[in-house]
């Protein structure tokens, strides 16, 4: 029977199972230890918290990665973590790597396409127009502020759009290339920190946060993310903090990004449309219409559909059989 | 060409390589994977520039822009509108 308690979990028991997980999966993978991203969000501080119960916290390496973007609050939060839980972390700030491959005028670039007078000064973010309102195709659009604080929303061209969103996902591709750096230096696996919502909607970068060697979380509602980061002791202000992208030049919540709704309602909706739960008896627990839970649920399959392809391993034109897992030919 | 068959060949050459796979003209582009959100875009450009029509954030609905049966009727509609002052002002005159 559905209710808005479904996601209700034992934090100790799962706690300790996935502390199990992680232990079994980074010795499968012959490694010493995790690196992890920390962004000052719950993902990545409650991923932090199982590595160091699963690893020991002298076998988990924090890293913090802003970059010109970055909300001024992320590191202060991720260093609070940190020492919260006991592991080291370090800093490398990304910007230089950024400006070097171009990112920052590869967007501003993409953004002049459509507002011509776009530069120093202004901000932008990407936003989706609700579904919740009418049926709608997601197609994305772009806020800009100028520098006299004055907004407003533009369509995008394909073009603009593309190449936008490729320039930004340098941030992601050049974090996860400094995770591989220290993981390849400490011979550690590298932890990934997307929760189920994420996961299964595609809300990452394929080869950027996309790529991890173990995901401990993203089995995990974004609801129950949060009821073991209270089990964990994660500082309550980290547990307050609204989630955010910390992706653009402006403030940009995920929903506004992606997501149809806020995580706890969304986190329901995906749960009830995985049991196949009618949206009539869902309605009433997400404080929306039935018409408005089928809009979601169709949002949820086109989300898979699109992106399928970010989950996708590379094709081959045949099976290399020899190595499928279990294999014990030689050398491996 | 009809406007039917110039939405069908766009659609071609654009997302299926040039395939000759038939596309059912009442067939779910979104559904059938044909277009996705980018897609979509790239479908109200060439139907900005093609048929000369303004495609406004209220068109941008699946029963506008979600089969080639829907695309063509939205146009249609959309040059008739805009027909419509034209043949206006061309009576007082």
């Amino acid at each position: 029977m559905f209710s808005s308690t479904v996601l209700k979990l034992d934090a100790a028991a799962e706690t300790a199972r996935i502390a199990e997980a992680i232990r079994g999966q980074v010795r499968s993978l012959r490694k010493r230890g995790a690196v992890l991203g920390l962004s000052g969000g719950i993902d990545s501080s409650v991923v932090a918290a199982l590595c160091a119960r699963a690893l020991g916290k002298d076998k988990v390496l924090g890293l913090f990665m802003p970059e010109h973007h970055s909300s001024d609050d992320s590191l202060a939060l991720g260093r609070m973590v940190a020492e919260a839980i006991g592991v080291e972390a370090i800093v490398e700030n990304i910007s230089p790597a950024l400006e070097g491959a171009g990112c920052y005028r590869r967007q501003e670039e993409a953004i002049r396409q459509v507002v011509p007078e776009y530069g120093p000064g202004w901000k932008c973010k990407l936003i989706m127009p609700s579904i919740l309102e009418s049926e709608r195709l997601n197609m994305t659009q772009l806020t800009v502020q100028s520098p006299a604080n004055d907004s407003r929303t533009v369509r995008l061209t394909a073009q603009a759009y593309l190449q936008l969103v490729a320039a930004t996902n340098f941030k992601q591709r050049i974090r996860k290339m400094t995770e591989y750096y220290h993981a390849d230096r400490l011979n550690y696996a590298v932890a990934g920190t997307p929760n189920r919502l994420e996961y299964d909607q595609g809300f990452f970068v394929k080869q950027g946060d996309g790529a991890a060697d173990f995901k401990p979380i993203a089995h995990l509602y974004k609801t129950q993310v949060y009821q073991l980061a209270e089990y964990l002791e994660i500082p309550e202000e980290i547990r307050k903090r609204p989630p955010t992208t910390d992706t653009f030049s402006m403030p940009q919540t995920q929903e506004e990004f992606y997501f149809a709704l806020p995580y706890a309602r969304m986190d329901l909706c995906l749960y009830a449309h995985n049991h196949d739960v009618p949206a009539a008896e869902v309605a009433g627990h997400v404080d929306l219409t039935a018409e408005q839970v089928e809009r979601v649920y169709r949002d949820i399959e086109a989300k898979r559909r699109a992106t399928r392809y970010l989950h996708a391993t590379p094709l081959l034109v045949e099976p290399v059989s020899e190595l499928s897992a279990g294999s014990t030919a030689a050398g491996s | 060409m009809s406007i039917d068959g110039r939405i069908q060949d766009f659609i071609r050459q654009n997302f299926l390589f040039g395939s000759d796979d038939k596309i059912g003209e009442n067939d779910s582009l979104l559904d059938r994977g044909i277009i996705d959100s980018t897609g979509a875009m790239e479908l109200v450009s060439f139907l900005e520039n093609e048929f000369s029509i303004e495609v406004g954030d209220r068109d941008l609905v699946p029963e506008n822009l979600d089969s080639v049966a829907a695309i063509t009727a939205f146009v249609m509609r959309k040059t008739a509108e805009k027909q419509q002052p034209i043949d206006a002002i061309r009576a007082i005159g």
